[in-house]
């Protein structure tokens, strides 16, 4: 198939380690992928501050950019669950006919990573190898928004070496929320040392997640606390392989742990 | 102190925004960990019992479709309500606002010359802050609810819509029985022995006080018939007992037929209390035969911009609530501040869209911003109100208010958001700002990451290490590597600390 990846403005940035992860997942299960250099942001920052009159152009810009995509992967539920949820309601919004067509022409087919490949392609084991402890964070917007349900576990369950164990309260939120950390700092801050104290339990090395946001969010706190461990987006996972790993974030958070300790 | 901190209610004036009373409520262990307790208990219990149905998911959709139906013909059935009450000979009042609601109860109440009342926890006579204009007119108003009585007594504001008194601990509640009722020197902790000396008050009220007062939870327009739904049984005596009874309904209270009680009786007690059926149902149509109830009765029909929030197709949804408190008790946010953050009668996620429009988005521009967004309300509301959803809807109102200004205009984050706009609106500008970003950042970062960043930012890192700009971007990678042969294994790359 031919994938056009949708990295988001977020993980360019800060974790380009994820989208390299994905391409060397991708193409290793025989996908051509496309990364059109037009992309910026899916506007949700904006939208969910209530900006969403300042949104409406990034909703635009996105459909030109991807229309006539076959498929829009990404390694973000919550920028997924903005296109598939909120960009028909910002169109109606704005009565804009035009853009309400291409947005409902558009978004069936703009996945996140796990469900496009358990779903779509119909692919649990991905062939990966990966000898750690991990726990998984399952994000607000992927749980209630996308319904990802457990795709990501079945993936994670076909991982060969991996030692998965549940965290305890995975339905509750983590505190991020985008701005609420900002404007809400001391109760996403209270929010965050449950979850933490939730990550510890378990005593993963890794604790994974298909949204970099929330990782960024309990991986700060993480590494401010000095706990040892590391924060891991699921595809970084999945593209790890017994012939030499393809690394890009995983190795170097596995040296800066040795690093720090 | 976050109790005594909180400013009295209800308020259609800037109150103390959310982030600030939350940051007082957090510093109160105690109060975090009743709450967190309490709400996890009830959390686990409503879990349990919803999944014993196997139509809940029908039955959220009915009560869903049965209260949209009602807002959409509201006028047709609040008349159809009014001639069923009238015809079983109560008399129905109309209120337009708190202050007209209040002189009608007060009118009615100095009319048989009382200058007690005694009364059923309610949320909306809460909302008009009827107990304080009756008090202004010399008239005492005894709360019959135990929970609703703690908080009178302690001369507080309740912080759950169902549970008034969760913030508060047995020991708390003894050394306030012992401080204001009589006859309790050796009142023990004892949930019973509690419940007795409150008992042994309340007895005194019920036999002497000549006017009731109650909300209500359900109005039937076809019938007249009043419902009330209660844990413990002093509405009932309430109902039965005083010789007068004055309801207080909130026009969005309406159902249009008793068929409709069905869906709502099944949804409302596994939602809130988590039990298959609610302890005490009373329904009240019009007078019972003389000596067996009431000589009168009053329903006073209260707007208090009600019809105002029917103009807002989205907003709306929020009259849709039945007070259940499922919101409140899985909701991440309010679990830690409490309810007393959102200075407000309805608190938790429903407070956040209920308040801010019935009061205005002006003075009250932080509450729907009381959030993380995790949809975890929209999950557990039996009416499925999009909280969410109404809550972004109103943040928006927030935003275009503030923009009026020329201030708002110049607020730093309007003026960063309006920037970033223009930034993301074009792929040229923005690989331009990640190249800025990683120039400006030499500046604070170390060791790999930021561990403090100036101004409103600062909540962020003071718990948290913040991650840099990669030292490639994802694009500038993309770009190189479609430049060279491309390679069969991506570059080795450090992307996290």
């Amino acid at each position: 198939m031919h994938v056009s990846l949708f990295i988001t403005c977020f993980n360019d940035t800060l974790f380009p380690g994820t989208g390299k992860a994905m391409v060397a997942l991708l193409e290793r299960l025989g996908h051509t992928v496309a990364f059109p250099m037009g992309q910026t942001c899916c506007g949700q920052m904006h939208y969910n501050s209530g900006y969403q009159r300042e949104a409406l152009p990034m909703v635009r810009h996105f459909v030109e950019v991807f229309r006539d995509a076959e498929v829009v992967v990404s390694p973000s539920a919550s920028c997924v669950s903005m296109v598939q949820e909120v960009y028909a309601r910002v169109a109606e919004e704005f009565g804009d006919e035009t853009l309400r067509r291409e947005v409902a022409a558009l978004a069936p087919r703009v996945f996140e990573l796990s469900m496009f490949l358990v779903n779509e392609l119909g692919v649990e084991d991905v062939g990966a190898y990966f000898p750690h402890r991990v726990t998984f964070h399952t994000t607000c917007h992927s749980m209630r928004m996308l319904h990802i349900g457990d795709a990501p576990q079945r993936l994670l369950r076909k991982v060969r070496g991996i030692d998965l164990v549940e965290l305890p309260k995975a339905d509750e939120c983590c505190g991020f929320g985008g701005t609420f950390a900002v404007k809400n700092a001391d109760t996403s801050i209270a929010m965050l040392s449950d979850k933490i104290r939730c990550v510890l339990d378990t005593r993963a090395e890794y604790c994974a997640s298909a949204d970099n946001s929330c990782l960024m969010h309990i991986g700060g706190g993480l590494h401010r606390q000095r706990t040892g461990v590391n924060p891991i987006h699921l595809a970084e996972i999945l593209a790890c392989t017994e012939e030499g790993m393809p690394a890009v974030g995983v190795a170097a958070a596995t040296a800066a742990a040795e690093r720090n300790s | 102190m976050s109790r005594e901190g909180v400013p009295p209610l209800p308020t259609k004036r800037p109150a103390m925004a959310f982030e600030d009373a939350a940051r007082l409520s957090l510093g109160d262990t105690q109060l975090r960990f009743n709450m967190g307790k309490a709400t996890t208990t009830i959390r686990g219990k409503r879990t349990k019992v919803v999944d014993e149905m196997p139509d809940w998911e029908a039955l959220r959709e009915a009560g869903r479709a049965i209260k949209d139906r009602t807002l959409r013909h509201l006028d047709k059935y609040l008349i159809q309500l009014e001639e069923s009450v009238a015809r079983v000979g109560g008399k129905v009042h109309w209120a337009a606002d708190a202050e007209d609601a209040n002189r009608i109860v007060a009118g009615l109440v100095k009319s048989h010359g009382a200058r007690e009342v005694v009364k059923i926890k309610s949320l909306t006579t809460d909302e008009i802050g009827l107990n304080e204009a009756l008090a202004r007119e010399g008239i005492a108003a005894y709360e019959t609810d135990l929970a609703e009585l703690i908080i009178q007594l302690a001369d507080e504001r309740s912080s759950h819509i169902l549970v008034p008194a969760i913030h508060k601990s047995r020991a708390e509640i003894r050394e306030l029985f012992r401080r204001t009722l009589e006859g309790t020197e050796g009142l023990s902790d004892d949930p019973k022995a509690l419940a007795a000396a409150a008992r042994t008050h309340l007895r005194k009220k019920f036999l002497t006080v000549p006017v009731a007062i109650s909300g209500v939870n359900f109005g039937v327009a076809e019938t007249g018939t009043v419902c009330i739904v209660e844990s413990e049984g002093n509405g009932r005596m309430c109902l039965t007992l005083p010789k007068v009874l004055i309801s207080v309904m909130g026009v969005e209270k309406l159902i249009p037929t008793w068929r409709d009680l069905e869906v709502y009786l099944q949804l409302l007690p596994r939602s809130s209390t988590a039990e298959r059926m609610n302890p005490y149902t009373s329904f009240w149509t019009g007078l019972a035969p003389p000596g067996d109830g009431p000589d009168e009765f009053h329903l006073v029909l209260l707007d208090d911009g009600r019809t105002k929030v029917l103009a807002d197709r989205i907003g709306r949804q929020a009259l849709q609530c039945i007070r259940c408190s499922a919101c409140l008790n899985v909701c991440p946010v309010y679990q830690r501040t409490g309810g007393h953050a959102y200075n407000s009668v309805y608190p938790g996620p429903i407070g956040a869209i209920l308040t801010p429009q019935l009061v205005g988005v002006e003075n009250a521009g932080s509450l729907p911003y009381a959030s993380s967004l995790c949809g975890y309300c929209y999950e557990v509301c039996p009416v499925k109100i999009n909280i969410p959803e109404v809550l972004l809807h109103l943040r928006g109102q927030v935003v275009r208010k503030k923009q009026e200004s020329f201030l708002g205009r110049l607020s730093p984050e309007n003026v960063s958001m309006q920037g970033l706009a223009k930034v993301f609106s074009t792929p040229r500008r923005y690989a331009a700002m990640q190249k800025l970003g990683r120039l400006g950042q030499k500046l604070v970062v170390k060791n790999g990451v930021i561990d403090r960043l100036p101004g409103s930012l600062g909540g962020w890192t003071a718990v948290r290490d913040v991650y840099p700009v990669a030292q490639q971007t994802f694009r500038e990678w993309w770009a190189e590597r479609e430049r060279t042969v491309k390679p069969k294994l991506p570059p080795r790359e450090e992307t996290r600390p």
